[in-house]
Formats: structure tokens, C-alpha cells, sequence
């Protein structure tokens, strides 16, 4: 006979209203502001909107904030939120070469044309905490510096990809225009394409990813990387509007671009040269497009005839587990009841310990009588 | 109605209102809005997503990163002429703001208010943020020196 059990609803009801009291915390502070957190807590944002997988800065403040700074439960909101959202289109691809540049860094090249631009970065800081952190100290603005000519385009910033790709020292881009795959609308099967490992990359935890690419540096599917380069900045995004008969422009967003080179290959026509693995998040996070670009890189084993043999060579194992929504929703279902899956493996224990019991006793009954 | 020269401007003006702030342009819209014929909703506005488009490695094939939040709306005019936006971001009345210039935009008689107006001005903040944005980068730039060693000389 099953019989359900009911109640916890009570207890639910003012556990909720206590998580509430609790993320409010000290009535006398002042509560935090959404331009307060998309402000001065960008980076947890950014963070937020990357994995969440949905760019809109106001609305993933309101997670963070929603969810006491707990970034995966914030991620994992934003998720539920773009579920319920139509889907309107796609954009025409990002042009991450007319970037408007905030940091370009490159480990390649000393003096990669356009030139190295810092940005705003914890690089070189002396990682000691501030004491004017525990105040508000007014904070100068930015030095500026005269920019002569047009400021942004491709001409201004080529690609280091691009100047290798000149002297057909690296694999170039292949062109394309083709469909890409959507792991949002179709289950994901392998062989997975590329585009759907960068989209499941790019959406992935950076815990996980962090580590991943750790591990190959560490040489478990070693590919000896080098930081082609890194950039950081605006990008339009333009959309097709059929209505119109043209495509028009919706606005800016931030994303952070990493062109890892890795060790070279091939011995074809094209003769040997390097290879890449690429990298390309929502804002400003390098430490996440970084890794991307080297679990991107580690994933195309096959492509280079590779031994595929470590863990971040192994799509199937990084995609179905760089998702911290799905990974927390099953670990964390754990702690919800199993009572009856729990009684029936008691039922099953104690039989067995029964059985045990008796057949303990048989042989020393046997022994004895022996 | 939509003849060659007009998609180049036509698209010049969405484009340059999608880039305003929605407090600013706000501000424009109701001055214009306060003796322009009004619009009735088509569609919209509505929120909804795009999925933001990338290239692997660049500028190789086009793969999904992730998607954005986007504002859109139609609107008419009884004079016929429909305007059309789609904004980043989950704010409903830029979008009907930027759909009602749009409709206004392409009536011979409102479309020079609307670029002195509005299109003009939203240019020129862009500009303007632009222009700050590479200057505080461009501060940032290493400018890498050498230095002569004693042994060389």
C-alpha cells in the first residue's frame, strides 16, 4: 500500500520567509541597488550573465542579489528566466575583429601591431587587500589619452591569427556561413560538431574549465600554448529584421576574445604549422576565455591525429559535465528526500545480514561438530 | 514608399537610436511625440531573446554563445506608414519610442526634426563614448623602451 506523506509546507513557507530575512540582512545597512552590483561587482556579472548564458546586465544584478552573491544559484535563475523568453532571431556573427578594444594583450608578439593595451586589469597588482577598501575613498577617473584617427576597426587592431596567417604559420579560419547547431533546442549527441562543443564551452563553468585547461598545461593532453592573444571590449550586434528587408544594429555588448596558439602540426600539403584553440565568453573574463581556448584546443585531438587519452580530450566527459546547472541540480537533489529509496536499501540490508548471520552460525556449527 | 537612398538612412536612424540611452532619448522623443501623429501598436513591444552569433576562431563558421535579452515592437501610423524596433534589453518603451520614430521617420515632413532631433544627437553621444572609451585604453598602452647596458657601450 503506498500512503503519501504530506506536511512541510508550514516549515517550507517560513524557511522561505527567513531566507528572505537573511539576504536582507541588517535592516540599518542600506540595501544593495541594482546599479550598485552591475557597477561595482561587474565581474560577478559578467560571470553571472556567461554562464547563465543570457546577456542583460540589469537582470542578472537582480540574481545576484536575489541569491545573497551565491553565483551558481544566480546562473542557474538566469537559466530558468531565458526558458521563458521567445526567441526572436539570431544575430549576424560578432565581429570581434572591430572591436572597440578596452585591454589587448598578446604574449606573441612584443610589437603586435596596434600595440599592447593594458585595460583595466588585476595584472601587476600587488595582490595585498587595500585598507581604503573598508572606506569610500574618492577614486580618480581614468587617465586619457589622445587617440589619433579613427579609433577602432580592423586596420587599428589586427588579429595576431591574422599576422601569423599572412606567412602560413598557423591554421587559418575556415569561412563559413553554415547553420550552426544549438544545444538550447537539440539533445546533444557525439561526435559533437565544434560549434556545439564552443557553444557548451561558452556557457560552461569556469571552475571546471579553469581546470581543465590546467591539466593540459599540467600534461594531461599537453598542447603547449602560447596567448596569441587576448582581447576585451564592445562589440555590435546586428540582427536581420525581415520586416525591413535589412539588418539593423541593437546595441553593444562586452565579450572577451582569447586566441590560444598551441604546438604545431601536419606534414600535408599546407606543411607544418600551428594550431589554435579559441576562446570567446559574455564580458569581461580572460581567466574563463583562456581556458575555453584550451579545452577548445585539447577537444580537437582527432582533427590532428592526437592520442586521446586525457581527461580534456574527452568531449564527451567535458560536455556533459562543464554545465554547473545541470551538475549542481544532481548533486544537490541528494539532499532532497529519498526516504523510500532509502527503506528499500535497509529492507535489502538487513536481509542480507540475516542471510549472513545464518550462514555464519551454519559453519560454525559445522566447524564445531568437525 | 522605401526607396534606395532611404534603407541607408532608414537604418542609420535605428541604428543610432538603438545606441541611445533610454533616458535621453526619452527626453527627445517627447518633445517630437507632443505635436507628431500618434501610433497604434502592431506588435509589441515584447521581450524576448536573440541568440548572440560568434565565429570559431573569429572568423571561421558561425556557432552559438549564449543569448541577449531584446526589446521589439511595431507600430502604424493612420497615415499607413509602420516603424519597426528591436532594442538590447528589457525596456518597452525605447522600443515603442524608436518604433514610433521609425513610422515618423519616413514622412517627408518629420524626418528632419528627427535627425536634428534625435538621430543626430545619439550619433554624437556615441561618438563621444567611444572616443572616451579609446582614450582611457589608449592611456593604458605600453610603450616598451629599451635601455643601453654598460657592456654594449
Amino acid at each position: 500500500m503506498y500512503v503519501a506523506v504530506k506536511g512541510g509546507e508550514a516549515a517550507i513557507e517560513k524557511a522561505h520567509r527567513l531566507l528572505a530575512d537573511r539576504r536582507r540582512g541588517d535592516r540599518s545597512v542600506p540595501a544593495l541597488s541594482l546599479d550598485q552590483i552591475a557597477g561595482q561587482l561587474s565581474l560577478a556579472v559578467d560571470r553571472v550573465m556567461a554562464e547563465g548564458s543570457l546577456y542583460d546586465p540589469e537582470l542578472a544584478a537582480m540574481a545576484v542579489r536575489q541569491s545573497r552573491g551565491d553565483l551558481i544559484e544566480a546562473i542557474f535563475l538566469i537559466r530558468a528566466y531565458r526558458t521563458t523568453l521567445p526567441r526572436f532571431g539570431a544575430t549576424r556573427p560578432v565581429e570581434t575583429g572591430a572591436m572597440r578594444i578596452e585591454r589587448r594583450v598578446s604574449a606573441t608578439y612584443k610589437d603586435i601591431p596596434g600595440g599592447q593595451l593594458l585595460g583595466p586589469t588585476f595584472d601587476y597588482t600587488h595582490r595585498l587587500i587595500d585598507p581604503d577598501m573598508a572606506g569610500d575613498h574618492p577614486v580618480e577617473p581614468g587617465a586619457r589619452r589622445d587617440v589619433s584617427g579613427d579609433v577602432a576597426g580592423d586596420a587599428a587592431y589586427p588579429r595576431v591569427t591574422d599576422i601569423l596567417n599572412g606567412e602560413g604559420l598557423i591554421e587559418p579560419d575556415v569561412a563559413s556561413d553554415a547553420e550552426p547547431g544549438d544545444l538550447t533546442r537539440d539533445p546533444t549527441g557525439f561526435p559533437a560538431g565544434r560549434d556545439l562543443r564552443l557553444q557548451a564551452l561558452a556557457r560552461g563553468d569556469e571552475g571546471f574549465l579553469l581546470s581543465l585547461g590546467y591539466s593540459t598545461q599540467r600534461g594531461y593532453g599537453r598542447t603547449h600554448p602560447f596567448v596569441g592573444e587576448v582581447r576585451i571590449g564592445l562589440v555590435d550586434l546586428e540582427i536581420d529584421l525581415p520586416e525591413l528587408g535589412f539588418a539593423v544594429a541593437i546595441g553593444a555588448i562586452r565579450v572577451t576574445e582569447c586566441q590560444m596558439v598551441s604546438q604545431f602540426k601536419g606534414g600535408g600539403e599546407d606543411g607544418p604549422r600551428f594550431t589554435r584553440g579559441y576562446g570567446l565568453v559574455f564580458g569581461q573574463s580572460e581567466r574563463k576565455a583562456m581556458s575555453m581556448s584550451l579545452v577548445d584546443r585539447a577537444l580537437r585531438a582527432d582533427e590532428f591525429d592526437e592520442n586521446r587519452a586525457a581527461p580534456a580530450q574527452d568531449e564527451e566527459f567535458v560536455l556533459s559535465h562543464c554545465d554547473n546547472v545541470e551538475a549542481t541540480g544532481f548533486v544537490e537533489h541528494l539532499k532532497l528526500p529519498h526516504y523510500v529509496d532509502f527503506q528499500a536499501e535497509l529492507d535489502l540490508l538487513r536481509m542480507l545480514r540475516r542471510e549472513h548471520a545464518a550462514a555464519s552460525s551454519e559453519t560454525a556449527r559445522q566447524e564445531a561438530a568437525e | 514608399m522605401t526607396t534606395e537612398q532611404q534603407i541607408p538612412d532608414r537604418k542609420r536612424a535605428l541604428d543610432a537610436m538603438a545606441s541611445m540611452p533610454a533616458d535621453i532619448l526619452a527626453e527627445r522623443y517627447g518633445a517630437i511625440a507632443r505635436t507628431a501623429p500618434s501610433a497604434i501598436p502592431v506588435r509589441g513591444p515584447e521581450i524576448g531573446a536573440v541568440m548572440v552569433r560568434g565565429r570559431i576562431g573569429g572568423g571561421g563558421a558561425p556557432f552559438n554563445l549564449g543569448e541577449a535579452s531584446v526589446t521589439r515592437a511595431t507600430v502604424k501610423l493612420d497615415s499607413g506608414e509602420v516603424g519597426h524596433a528591436i532594442v538590447l534589453g528589457r525596456d518597452l518603451e525605447k522600443a515603442r519610442m524608436v518604433a514610433h520614430l521609425d513610422a515618423l521617420g519616413q514622412r517627408a515632413e518629420w524626418q528632419p526634426m528627427i535627425e536634428t532631433d534625435v538621430v543626430g544627437p545619439a550619433l554624437m553621444l556615441d561618438a563621444e563614448a567611444r572616443r572616451q572609451r579609446a582614450e582611457e585604453t589608449e592611456a593604458t598602452r605600453v610603450d616598451f623602451f629599451t635601455l643601453v647596458r654598460g657592456e654594449d657601450r
